[in-house]
């Protein structure tokens, strides 16, 4: 098997008779972490949605794990191994937080590192909160609950849609401290960052995405600061 | 008094009220046990109607349809192939299944009041098909052979055992009957809203897509719970027509008492709530038995009743009442405790 976990090729997306994507090609290797970067509206958020099964497309255009998974609904593609943590967290709050942790166990298959126990071992606070509503807690226990919830599937691969949105610095550093036990369990990673700093410090290879587009990859050494702006702004700086 | 207390009280409450029905038949009038029976049968249709739309949003019309074909595979059941009546009772809620599997694939192409209507629409055809049954009496109904409640299988032992005419025993059977269909109809709702996949309607409920994105299979799921209160339904119609004893299209298939009527107790006492169709039934009763010599304007009064409640306590009685007391039986949601940390 080649060491090509998920890779895309000239994926297009249209919401409506807007299209948002337009031949986007990345690719994951296992083991690895991407971060993909750009601006508001440049198709990040999109782009998880159409490998999640949750926005239609062109069939074709992705493959995950060898395996042509344009096709699928998004419980199909959960069950392939790929989980999300949505933008907005998106907890349910009628349910509690061990609840809303459960609920992630819901397509999970055999067994994997990821429990209840091995959730709230890297989160303890959210072991004492169990039985509160999910929506009770800060936004930081928020944003763990929904990473905690997208790890109970045990899955290859973890995509994270703006993780840091609206978070204190200080949480966002705790939040990622949980990465290095995350890939340590088997999962490659997706970030979807605003947060360039974050993304590069975190990321062995980053996508640049500009109105629908990738404009620039590369590893972070290799990226200059103007690279970067370029790519993200459309103009030197 | 404390959350905990406050619900064990309730459950204590409960348990007493179930006791207290469990015997009515053998302290109590015939007329009260007939009366009551409709209200449980009633109860019935109103806690599957409550898990349909309250729980899995699909707002059906139609759930005529489950009454009416489990009533008419019961009449089959006893009049066509001899059975007896309690073995139709299943019979017609394997039917009222059988009818939603063909029912979902069609109306589930459908949202919102598109379905309702879709349902509405399936309902009917079925009561026309089934009006071309000459068998069953076809467009005017038929009865059940005279003395068939009377040997039903255990009237005789509930006839010596309460010492009564073979009439009020077969009352008497078909009201426990009732009462043992709304408590598995409650513990099976509380344990499927309490399991995995309870938690799944809920989240949906929720946010559809975030559910997707978990995992759930809205769709599925919604599926199950059409079918398995299709089921429900169909036994319950079946019951309630062999205290009938005689089954027309129209009264098998009516949308005013099947339908309607369960969504205003729904609605009353409170959708998506467990208890809010129990509080919705008792407030019904009462009220048909108030206005009950005012002929059809209770029908008006029904409907500003729901009206209201819909406009200004949309969680129903039972919503209102748990909210300003903090009572709850069998609550579904964990709360934080009382005093945190």
């Amino acid at each position: 098997m080649s060491d090509v976990l998920l890779s895309t090729r000239d994926l297009t997306a249209h919401y409506g008779d807007f299209q948002a994507l337009f031949g986007v090609d990345i690719e994951l290797r296992r083991g690895e972490t991407v971060a993909i970067i750009g601006a508001n509206g440049a198709g990040k958020t999109t782009l998880m949605r159409a490998i999640t099964g949750l926005l239609p497309h062109a069939p074709d255009a992705i493959r995950f794990n060898g395996e042509n998974i344009g096709a699928l609904s998004a419980p199909e593609v959960l069950e392939r191994g790929i989980s999300m943590v949505p933008e907005g967290r998106r907890l349910f709050p009628s349910l509690s937080v061990e609840e809303n942790l459960m609920i992630g166990a819901h397509k999970r298959k055999g067994n994997g590192y990821w429990t209840l126990e091995t959730v709230y071992d890297i989160v303890p606070i959210l072991r004492e909160r169990r039985h509160h509503p999910g929506t009770a807690l800060s936004g930081g226990q928020q944003q763990m609950v929904a990473i905690g919830r997208a790890l109970m599937s045990n899955p290859e691969m973890l995509l994270c849609d703006e993780i840091s949105l609206g978070l204190a610095p200080v949480v966002i550093k705790e939040i990622y401290a949980s990465f290095p036990k995350i890939k340590e369990s088997g999962a490659s990673i997706i970030v979807v960052e605003q947060d360039i700093g974050q993304a590069l410090k975190v990321a062995d290879r980053v996508y640049c995405m500009m109105e629908g587009r990738v404009t620039l990859q590369g590893t972070p050494a290799e990226l200059s600061r103007d690279d970067i702006h370029n790519a993200y702004f459309g103009v030197s700086a | 008094m404390s959350k905990t207390q406050k619900t064990n009280l309730m459950r204590l409450l409960g348990l007493g009220v179930v006791v207290l029905l469990a015997l009515v038949p053998v302290i109590g009038t015939r007329a009260a046990v007939q009366d009551l029976f409709m209200v449980m049968t009633m109860l019935v249709l109103a806690l599957n109607w409550n898990m349909l739309a309250g729980f899995a949003g699909l707002v059906s019309v139609g759930q005529q349809a489950f009454v009416g074909v489990g009533a008419y595979a019961m009449f089959a059941a006893v009049i066509l192939w001899g059975m007896d009546p309690l073995m139709g009772i299943l019979i017609g809620g394997l039917a009222a299944f059988a009818l939603s599997i063909p029912m979902a694939f069609f109306t589930f192409r459908l949202n919102g009041a598109y379905f309702a209507i879709g349902t509405w629409v399936v309902s009917e055809i079925v009561r026309l098909s089934l009006a071309q049954w000459k068998a069953l009496g076809g467009g005017t109904g038929t009865s059940l052979p005279k003395g068939t409640t009377k040997t039903m299988f255990g009237v005789p032992q509930i006839k010596d055992m309460l010492d009564v005419s073979s009439a009020a025993a077969a009352d008497a059977l078909t009201y426990w009957l009732a009462l043992v269909l709304v408590l598995a109809t409650l513990g099976i709702s509380y344990a499927f809203l309490r399991s995995r996949m309870g938690l799944g309607l809920q989240a949906i409920r929720d946010n559809t897509e975030a559910a997707k994105s978990v995992g759930v299979d809205p769709t599925r799921l919604k599926a199950l719970v059409f079918l398995l209160t299709a089921f429900g339904t169909g036994l319950c119609g079946a019951l309630l027509f062999i205290q009938i004893t005689r089954v027309t299209p129209e009264a098998a298939f009516s949308v005013v008492d099947w339908t309607a009527f369960v969504i205003f107790i729904t609605v009353i006492g409170g959708i998506g709530t467990l208890p809010g169709p129990i509080v919705g039934v008792i407030v019904f009763y009462a009220l048909q038995r108030l206005l009950a010599d005012y002929g059809t304007s209770y029908l008006v009064v029904l409907g500003l009743i729901g009206i209201a409640i819909m406009l200004f306590a949309r969680r129903g009685l039972w919503g209102l009442f748990s909210d300003r007391t903090g009572f709850e039986l069998l609550p579904l949601r964990k709360m934080p405790p009382a005093r945190a940390q």
